[in-house]
């Protein structure tokens, strides 16, 4: 690596060539804090907390985007940038609805741990007239409150940049700018596809998920309900961030005791439906190979990537699996199968989803994903919701015992696990797929290239003498020019797998939030996927279709897989939708 | 926020439309090409409502979000058609301190229009603009190129019913 010699705070440093001040500082331990930056997509130098002194230059710069070069002396924390970050902090507090004892985000909000860390201790300039706007909650899913709004642009920056849906943008000028839809529509009447990725990039408490937990406290404390709840393959790996754990740490035999303390009756684990997914979406990709049917074949486990389809490719559905998500899977099991078995009405029974997933809230409303006319799950709370459960419940959560998930539905292979970082779908298929049409075991089981963080990955795999060419997409810019591609005919696939998050489930806009302090400068979500592949590549139990419920599943209930009855009750349909109504 | 679209149904022609294209076609992968199209569109339509955006989003491949912002940025550019008469209410410092507020208000009121729209009918659109240049007949508003000094907010249904009677004929 190429470096220069600067000067930072009187001490030389090597650093990096090409790195900002902001990047040098960081790689030599100094913090400079921020609030608009956001490394990629947002350097935009507009919020000033950054700013620093450079030997030479007129004014204080802005870390963030000033490059570094051979000789430079920089002073990142003289009393006169003390006083300009606080002054600016000051001013962006003026108009801010400082509700921080009620807000969501307290405790865990940038600007607020920003006016700790700068000793802005009292309000010098309030020019707060009440509320200006309205909250925006026309989709019951994403919440705005522009009155918690500093205008950092983050949330327009990852909705454009990593997803390419740009439903939100700066609105009118000077003190009337405003992040809102075009021509002001609600957000439930533009192509936002509830991705949530504007609620893990917004600094404050200006968005957040529509909190549902009260509607799980409802069911849990209504005697005629059997309350089940199903885990999702990510939220192993993010709940420890809540509690004080490093990031990825795997707590999965923690979430089994939690929830029983909660009072759910039956506590379950998505994964094992992940598995379910496997052995539809593999017999569909079989069927399809075999059959001349449509290719690709699209995985179909994201909501946010299904409503992006339905609105931006609507000419693609024939070639999404029908498979319902992991999640409906579980609900319909849930709602048909254990009913059943167990003897229980299914209107009785109330499903609780826990999802890194804000689309996932969009998907239970959904009509095509209802099993018998119910809705498969009655509430979708996000990681986040499900820490604030355990809170309200006095859960200390780190000292809980290990406990295992209700072997009912509970039991999963290792291929269900990966299921929360990109490629993990496409990996648990190619285990399970390639074991089918070869007749031989899977060997390695371990599928590398379709792992990482790039947003694209390809690769060409032998399956007993026919060559299947995936892709893998994760964000939904990446998955835009993925499909670009498949369309103009410039690349042919048998399978892509796509994920709306960048890196899968594991950056999910449901999960926790960490600040831009981390998340520029730490690759969180590899963190959370190697949690996932390590657990997987402890276990025996690895592909899908070795797992005994699943086995049970099809000998007892769905016969096999891609039957009449699982078409019925785990596959669904989808629909074009007018962008903007 | 109430939606920003325009009370008033598009009526864009085909002529209209084929002289938008062709400036897009001109402007296409060219960088800052945004800001000249609007420009041109606003000459073509008067105005740029969701239907002229939606063109030009979909044939520049630059999102809504993006256009309506710029659009919303400059004082330039207007949302709503200008009626047949387009009222002006100075709002320069001599006219507002004679109440050129309380005028405007008053023709909200009587119009049933915020600033910058356009009645239902076509018929008149309002503005508040800045220094008419006739501090001396403060305050002041202009319908087309008529002038009216020396108002008060009751002074404003006889103009108003003057133009209407004209157009009932």
């Amino acid at each position: 690596m190429e470096t220069v010699r600067i000067k930072i705070n009187g001490r030389e440093y090597d650093v990096p060539k090409d790195a900002t001040i902001l990047e040098a500082c960081r790689s030599v331990g100094i913090n400079i804090p921020t609030l608009c930056y956001m490394k990629e997509i947002n350097a935009i130098g507009s919020c000033r907390i950054c700013v620093v002194e450079v030997k030479g230059a007129k004014s204080f710069v802005t870390a963030c985007v000033y490059p570094v070069n051979e000789g430079m002396e920089v002073v990142t924390n003289s009393p006169a940038i003390q006083k300009a970050r606080k002054m600016t902090l000051e001013l962006i507090l003026s108009n801010h609805k400082r509700e921080c004892l009620t807000c969501v985000r307290s405790g865990n909000c940038e600007l607020q741990k920003l006016a700790v860390d700068l000793g802005v201790d009292k309000v010098r300039f309030d020019s707060s007239t009440g509320d200006r706007y309205p909250i925006e909650d026309s989709t019951g899913i994403i919440i705005r409150d522009n009155n918690k709004c500093i205008l950092c642009r983050r949330c327009v920056a990852v909705c454009r940049s990593h997803q390419d849906v740009a439903v939100i943008g700066p609105n009118e000028r000077g003190f009337d700018t405003h992040i809102a839809c075009a021509f002001e529509k609600d957000l439930a009447d533009v192509p936002c596809v509830s991705c949530g990725q504007c609620i893990v990039a917004c600094p404050t408490g200006a968005l957040h998920e529509k909190d549902e937990t009260d509607l799980v406290w409802e069911a849990l404390n209504d005697p005629t309900k059997h309350v089940v709840v199903g885990v999702a393959p990510s939220i192993r790996v993010h709940m420890g961030e809540f509690f004080g754990l490093p990031i990825g740490t795997n707590v999965e035999k923690k979430l089994p005791a939690a929830l029983r303390r909660l009072g759910f009756d039956g506590v379950f684990d998505v994964d094992t439906a992940a598995d379910l997914t496997i052995m539809e979406e593999g017999t569909e990709l079989l069927e399809r190979l075999k059959n001349g049917g449509k290719l690709p074949l699209i995985t179909s486990c994201s909501p946010g990537w299904i409503k992006f389809a339905e609105y931006y490719y609507p000419e693609l559905i024939p070639n999404i699996s029908s498979c319902k998500s992991p999640q409906a899977m579980f609900g319909s099991v849930m709602k048909t199968y254990y009913a059943e078995k167990y003897g229980y009405d299914p209107a009785d029974i109330f499903v609780v989803g826990i999802m890194p997933c804000t689309a996932k809230k969009f998907e239970v409303r959904r009509d095509d994903q209802k099993v018998n006319g119910l809705p498969a799950v009655d509430v979708s709370l996000t990681s986040r919701e499900f820490a604030r459960l355990i809170e309200r419940a006095g859960l200390c959560f780190n000292d809980l015992p290990d406990e295992e998930f209700d072997p009912a539905f509970g039991v999963a292979s290792g291929a269900g696990h990966i299921f929360g970082a990109t490629g993990g779908v496409m990996e648990a298929a190619l285990r399970t797929v390639a074991e089918i049409v070869t007749g031989k075991p899977c060997e390695p089981v371990e599928f590398h290239e379709v792992r990482g963080r790039e947003g694209i990955k390809e690769a060409t795999y032998d399956l007993g003498g026919t060559q299947v060419n995936v892709a893998v997409a994760s964000g939904l810019a990446n998955a835009r020019k993925l499909l670009d591609q498949v369309k103009s005919g410039e690349k042919q696939y048998h399978f892509i797998e796509i994920m709306a998050c960048p890196g899968g489930c594991v950056g999910g806009g449901g999960q926790p939030i960490q600040p831009a302090s981390v998340t520029n400068f730490t690759d969180v979500r590899a963190i959370r996927a190697a949690g996932l592949y390590k657990e997987d590549s402890e276990m025996q139990l690895r592909k899908s279709h070795e797992n005994p419920v699943i086995k049970e599943l099809y000998d007892q209930y769905f016969e096999k897989p891609g039957s009449h009855r699982a078409h019925d009750i785990l596959h669904t349909t989808y629909q074009a939708r007018e962008k903007y109504r | 926020m109430s939606s920003k679209t325009a009370v008033i149904p598009f009526s864009g022609t085909a002529e209209q439309k084929e002289k938008l294209y062709a400036v897009m076609r001109e402007w296409k992968g060219k960088g800052g090409a945004l800001m000249p199209v609007l420009q041109e569109a606003q000459e073509i339509y008067g105005y740029l409502p969701i239907e002229v955006q939606q063109m030009i989003s979909d044939e520049m491949d630059v999102p809504m979000s993006e256009i309506y912002g710029v659009v919303t940025f400059y004082a330039q550019f207007n949302l709503q058609p200008k009626g047949k008469y387009k009222i002006g209410v100075c709002m320069g410092t001599a006219c507002y301190v004679k109440n050129a507020g309380g005028v405007f208000d008053k023709l909200k009121e009587v119009l049933g229009v915020e600033n910058g729209e356009c009645t239902p009918d076509g018929l008149f659109s309002l503005d508040a603009t800045r220094c008419l240049g006739c501090c001396g007949l403060a305050p002041v508003l202009m319908v087309n190129d008529d002038v009216y000094g020396r108002l008060t907010p009751d002074d404003v249904k006889g103009i108003i019913e003057k133009y209407r009677a004209a157009e009932a004929g």
